[in-house]
């Protein structure tokens, strides 16, 4: 029976074959026949799975306990989250200032990203290269924001304030990182330098792959400037690129805590840039309360799929 | 229509307005501005010698350049008891251990994936496509658990292991396989009795050039980069990034050699990437979320 299911799938088209199985029967034999692809791609989604699926879905346990790590955790039902949304003002302003900072720095690093790479599009190769290379470092340079904090240090050494001052505009040095006022912009300005990555090269490697006859068949038929040219011709073609550069850009736009952290210090100064991940390193690294910690990690895990299902809605209409 | 234009010889004039031209220069200046000056600045900074440090006002150029804060940059951890030299072994130490074993496991992976049709393909790569749109941030908790578990932590390997398993570089590769790599090259090398492992190495892997180079820059500078840790506790097993921040939070004093550490710190991933860069573009032409 299963040499004839075999050299039937040989011969004749798969669906035959198939239907001769159940479906598990079926998957099973394909199975034991890849065994060697299993093999290959185990030791990555080993790994994979340990480190980056499994600590969700244990993060989703957790958040329903009360756990420290060193007893085990003990049922707690609902009462995390009522905690995190009832209970717990500074997660509320962690919330806030999170989205502050995604609004912020999401959608104008994307559209920054799409706009310099399609500027820089029809420049000659070798400048474009080396444009590419002035925009793209700071992404490169995430271990050393800490170069804004000498242009903005609190004394008068520091070039802002030199600069505020030698112009009658300040009189006293501001003390940029310790001051409410402009501890939130100026990390919002420090993340959108460092903004420029992934999705920026994606942007530049999909507007290569539009074909140029299709400008020109555009020009025919009438698009008028490039800005129609843009819309009607270039998106529509490198959809793909503008989708993957969104969750890129989604993604990074929740993760500039450590810029805060280099910037400001942690805890920022009553807590005004204090976002989701400061709070999660805040009860998770050093206080160990898993379970509460783990309704934080989840509630930011929520928002990031949420808004890049949103996003990918709204992408889907370009060009259309 | 394309066509008829061409064999036409027809030349079709785009429109590009100069008032556009100009709007996208000043633009770009302006914005090019914004992203250089900072770096500049770094440069500069790193080469002035200490009495231009402490000049007042401070000057956006050096008058007497030296690489003293260079030398410098060795000896301003005298405080800690763990040699400068020490730290930058560490970092180049889990970067090269960490892109290594992603480029190998990940891109074995993704040839899988992408051109060995096996049951549960689809759902193996879809969970890698969901992961981009989270953070690790979301994971840290369970993880200290998990390594502290394996006893892994205050080792290397808990920065190098998770390295390896990282999802972006190992996305591009499979995206990039898809098309990049001909199913009928890979049939022909499998009837004459080529095992997957070795279709991989000898016949794939040549083909996809492109892909490992990007996957080698992405995962270089995440390692690279990394900063204090919670896994790593002892002092000679920190990083560099992690020693440099030590040195900048002594503030004005300490900013020639913290301005010379970070052009380090940058150098070395600018390198990687100015070597790159057009296989990188041509990987992500590729890059998409589509299957």
């Amino acid at each position: 029976m299963s040499d004839n299911a075999v050299g039937k799938k040989q011969q004749a088209p798969k669906p035959v074959a198939r239907k001769e199985m159940t479906k598990w029967q079926w998957t099973w034999k394909e199975m034991k026949r890849n065994y060697a692809a299993y093999l290959m791609c185990a030791p990555y989604f080993l790994i994979f799975f340990t480190f980056t699926v499994l600590p969700v879905i244990l993060s989703v346990f957790f958040s329903f306990t009360v756990f420290n790590m060193i007893e085990p955790p003990k049922w707690y039902g609902l009462n995390n989250y009522m905690r995190l949304f009832l209970d717990d003002e500074i997660f509320i302003q962690a919330i806030m200032n999170t989205l502050v900072f995604a609004v912020m720095t999401g959608p104008v690093s994307y559209i920054l990203s799409l706009f310099t790479a399609w500027f820089i599009n029809e420049l000659p190769p070798k400048i474009r290269a080396i444009v590419t290379l002035i925009f793209y470092a700071p992404s490169l340079a995430t271990g050393m924001t800490f170069i804004w904090k000498i242009l903005f240090d609190g004394d008068s050494y520091g070039y802002a304030n030199s600069i505020l001052m030698r112009l009658d505009i300040i009189q006293a040095p501001i003390q940029f990182f310790q001051n409410e006022t402009y501890v939130m912009p100026l990390c919002i300005v420090v993340a959108l330098w460092t903004s420029l990555g992934v999705s920026f090269l994606s942007f530049i490697g999909g507007l290569q792959t539009v074909p140029k006859d299709q400008f020109e068949a555009a020009a025919v038929d009438g698009i008028k400037n490039r800005w129609q040219e843009l819309w009607y011709v270039t998106l529509p073609n490198m959809k793909q690129q503008m989708l993957f550069g969104a969750v890129m850009a989604i993604t990074q736009s929740f993760n500039f805590g450590a810029v805060v952290n280099d910037l400001a210090g942690f805890p920022s100064v009553n807590y005004c840039a204090h976002t989701i991940m400061h709070h999660l390193q805040d009860y998770g690294g050093q206080r160990f309360e898993v379970g509460y910690s783990s309704a934080i990690a989840v509630v930011l895990f929520v928002m990031m799929i949420g808004s890049n299902m949103l996003v990918n809605k709204v992408l889907n209409k370009v060009g259309q | 229509m394309s066509k008829k234009l061409r064999t036409r010889n027809h030349k079709v004039v785009l429109n590009r307005s100069a008032g556009g031209d100009f709007g996208i220069a000043v633009f770009l200046i302006i914005f090019g501005a914004f992203m250089f000056i900072p770096l500049y600045y770094a440069v500069v900074q790193s080469l002035k010698p200490l009495d231009e440090l402490w000049n007042y006002p401070p000057k956006f150029y050096v008058m007497a350049p030296t690489f003293d804060n260079y030398g410098d940059m060795f000896k301003s951890m005298s405080s800690s008891w763990v040699p400068f030299s020490r730290y930058i072994f560490n970092t180049v130490l889990i970067s090269v251990g960490g892109t290594f074993g992603n480029l190998f496991l990940g891109s074995l992976a993704a040839y899988t994936v992408s051109k060995i049709k096996f049951p549960g393909r689809n759902m193996l790569f879809s969970a890698v496509r969901l992961s981009l749109m989270f953070t690790a941030t979301v994971t840290a908790i369970v993880n200290y658990m998990t390594m502290s578990a394996i006893g892994l932590v205050d080792t290397y390997w808990a920065l190098i292991i998770p390295a390896w398993g990282a999802t972006l570089g190992m996305f591009l590769m499979r995206q990039f396989m898809v098309s990049g790599i001909s199913d009928a090259v890979l049939e022909s090398a499998r009837l004459d009795g080529s095992s997957e492992l070795r279709t991989y190495w000898t016949i794939a892997m040549p083909m996809v050039k492109p892909a490992w180079l990007t996957l080698i820059v992405y995962s270089f500078k995440d390692l690279w980069n990394t900063g204090a840790s919670t896994y790593i506790q002892s002092e000679q097993l920190k990083t560099f990034n992690y020693a440099i921040s030590q040195i900048v939070s002594g503030g004005i004093a300490r900013a020639g050699v913290g301005a010379a550490s970070a052009i380090v710190m940058l150098i070395v991933p600018v390198t990687v990437f100015v070597i790159s860069q057009s296989n990188i573009v041509e990987t992500m032409s590729t890059s998409g979320m589509k299957d």
